[in-house]
């Protein structure tokens, strides 16, 4: 690819995200409002872990070529939805669509394989795989991994070749290239959090659903996967992440969701959800001293 | 004492029949254990199968023997999935409880009265190996010599002068096609471990939400694993019941699954050649003590009140566990492992 042609391409992502910020300037901020151009949209979702509801969702829905933050105070029920959203855990009722398709029926591998790849909250580095395996093991489509073609190294060792091609670029993306033959069990918390996205990268997906990425991440590291992050959204990809830290909602946020006791109290632009009085509420109890109400 | 004795005993019992199968069943262990991390405590079972697969097949359904090993694989695929299917989606433990109590449920029907006449309850039954020793090339009347191999009514002895290996025409077939279905494995499964499918594998043992994460059916791979390491178990159990020419009940026991263990753990789980030098060493081991003990009993080097033959067997189990916690706190990746990847945390 020239380099003209590559900045064209940056040029129609930034172009994107433009249309995107100024779609989503137009959407009211309340919960369960309609967007323009979803790429997720919810219905209904509920869990219940016997009498105790986890997650209640009316509607949600997440603009596509935005980075969306859900937020929420601990216990809102924000994993359980990723967890529902990724396939990894059923609902008790609910339907959702993912990329104009109905997603309730996928199982978690047929979801990553859709396009919608999670990251989790504690890092799941295989610890025993070289940095460079657990890229591989990411790529998608690879014929050697059925069990009859794995025997036949003619069949998947072109496609081998190219993989480790591409995860070597993205492995040099995210300064992990010179780790390569570690094990990922030797790299720091920060370094696997990187690889973890590095790895999700793999599979071209069109939506990335970020847990805590910033979970038990040292300043510096911080603003680097701030940094990619927003990368991902350059390249026309959609970012749903659970977060905690304030600043970084303000600093890549597009779109805030703000849940409590399993259900969205509100939805809207990071300065939109500082200045609503809901969200202070759910953080902090509805009657705080010094309620500005 | 006669050391001669003592090692050609031990040397020949290192690569003889009785380790050969403990050398396959462990290979399949490795597949679901080693490079899967599915924890099969139920391998015994699976060797059943195949032991009574072929023996009631060919006693109690009158069969072809080919039709018996037919029955035997199929019969291990089918509890492959019969345990598999409810468990594998389930975490890694509820795999081991459902396999230990199907190896005691397999163990309890084939010694119960109610079939005992096709099954022969806990007598087991016997008469369904000769077919496999008439395609044996080794006859019992051979007799040839040449340098240090001399053959005798069918008996091999190679004398290599500090010790010899002495097998029977029986062994020396049960050794042939033991070892030729090792080398099979060994080359089949070392393209597989090597291959992306084995990457899978491998990926399921260190985590297998976050495999799932990236888009792979981690059910089909687990369940791929434990019908192909349950096939190779249930081999193991045909080498078993030919080369002893009968099927017991009870020698299935969990013992015998927790001896595959020993053996992969001995030589190194995920590694190729593993569990077969665990087999030879383990073997080599047992024998060992146990003839060096009996010699110096023999010899009066051991006071008869201390120790008496008959507690030999019980004291070498004894040191053979005493060596295996030793090996785990000093070697715990055994023999042919690899120190940095075990030491790494695993969550």
């Amino acid at each position: 690819m020239s380099d003209s042609e590559t900045e064209r391409e940056e040029a129609v992502f930034r172009e994107a995200h433009q249309a995107a910020l100024e779609a989503l300037a137009d959407v009211a901020p309340e919960p369960g409002v309609a967007k323009p151009d979803p790429i997720l949209s919810a219905t209904g979702v509920r869990r219940a872990f016997g009498g105790l509801v986890a997650v209640d969702v009316e509607h949600l829905e997440v603009q596509r070529g935005t980075i969306t933050a859900l937020i929420g105070p601990n216990g809102a029920g924000k994993t359980t939805l990723f967890n529902l959203l990724t396939g990894f855990d059923r609902p008790s009722r609910g339907t959702w669509e993912f990329d104009g398709r109905s997603a309730k029926r996928l199982r978690s591998y047929q979801m990553a394989q859709a396009g919608m790849v999670r990251t989790f909250q504690l890092t799941k580095a295989l610890t025993r795989m070289t940095v460079l395996d657990n890229m591989l093991i990411a790529a998608p489509d690879q014929l050697g991994e059925r069990l009859w073609a794995g025997l036949i190294h003619g069949m998947w060792r072109g496609q081998e070749v190219g993989n480790r091609a591409k995860a070597l670029r993205l492995l040099e993306r995210f300064n992990l290239a010179d780790k390569c033959h570690d094990y990922a069990g030797e790299l720091s918390g920060g370094q696997r959090k990187l690889l973890e996205m590095a790895r999700a990268l793999m599979l071209e997906p069109k939506m990335v659903m970020l847990d805590e990425p910033m979970a038990g991440v040292n300043p510096a590291l911080k603003q680097s996967l701030l940094e990619h992050i927003k990368e991902l959204r350059e390249e026309g990809m959609t970012v749903l992440f659970v977060e905690h830290d304030m600043d970084m909602i303000h600093e890549i946020a597009d779109w805030v969701v703000v849940m409590a006791a399993g259900q969205v109290i509100t939805e809207g632009t990071p300065d939109q959800i500082s200045s609503d009085p809901r969200v202070i509420d759910a953080y902090l109890g509805a009657h705080h001293d010094g309620a500005a109400h | 004492m006669d050391w001669h004795f003592v090692f050609s005993q031990a040397l020949t019992q290192a690569i003889g029949p009785t380790m050969l199968i403990y050398a396959i069943a462990a290979i399949g262990l490795n597949v679901q254990f080693g490079y899967t991390g599915l924890l099969n405590f139920g391998q015994a079972a699976f060797a059943a199968m195949g032991a009574y697969g072929l023996a009631l097949t060919v006693v109690a359904a009158g069969l072809p023997f080919w039709w018996g090993i037919a029955v035997g694989l199929l019969a291990a695929v089918a509890m492959a999935l019969l345990l598999g299917i409810p468990t594998l989606r389930l975490r890694a433990d509820y795999l081991a409880i459902v396999t230990i109590a199907a190896a005691e449920i397999v163990r309890r029907l084939a010694r119960s009265t109610v079939w005992s006449e096709h099954t022969g309850g806990s007598d087991g039954i016997r008469g369904f190996s000769e077919p496999f020793f008439a395609m044996s090339p080794y006859s019992d009347d051979a007799n040839w010599s040449f340098a240090f191999v001399s053959m005798e009514n069918g008996r091999l002895t190679v004398d290599l002068g500090i010790v010899d290996f002495q097998y029977s025409d029986r062994d020396l077939w049960i050794m042939t096609v033991g070892w030729a279905l090792i080398a099979v494995f060994l080359v089949v499964l070392g393209l597989l471990v090597h291959s992306p499918w084995g990457r899978v594998l491998k990926g399921i043992r260190e985590d297998e939400e976050a495999v799932r994460s990236l888009g792979k059916n981690v059910f089909a791979y687990k369940m791929q694993a434990l019908v192909i390491g349950g096939l190779i178990g249930a081999t193991a159990g045909f080498v078993f019941a030919l080369s002893r020419a009968n099927v017991q009940p009870d020698t299935f026991s969990t013992d015998f699954t927790f001896y595959f263990y020993v053996v992969l753990i001995l030589g190194g789980a995920a590694r190729l050649f593993g569990p077969v030098l665990g087999a030879a060493l383990f073997w080599f081991l047992y024998n060992l003590l146990s003839q060096t003990l009996n010699q110096a009993i023999r010899a009066e080097l051991i006071p008869a009140g201390a120790l008496s033959s008959i507690q030999v067997g019980p004291l070498v189990f004894f040191l053979l566990g005493l060596g295996m916690v030793l090996l785990l706190i000093y070697r715990p990746q055994g023999i042919l492992g690899n120190r940095r990847e075990l030491m790494l945390d695993v969550r």
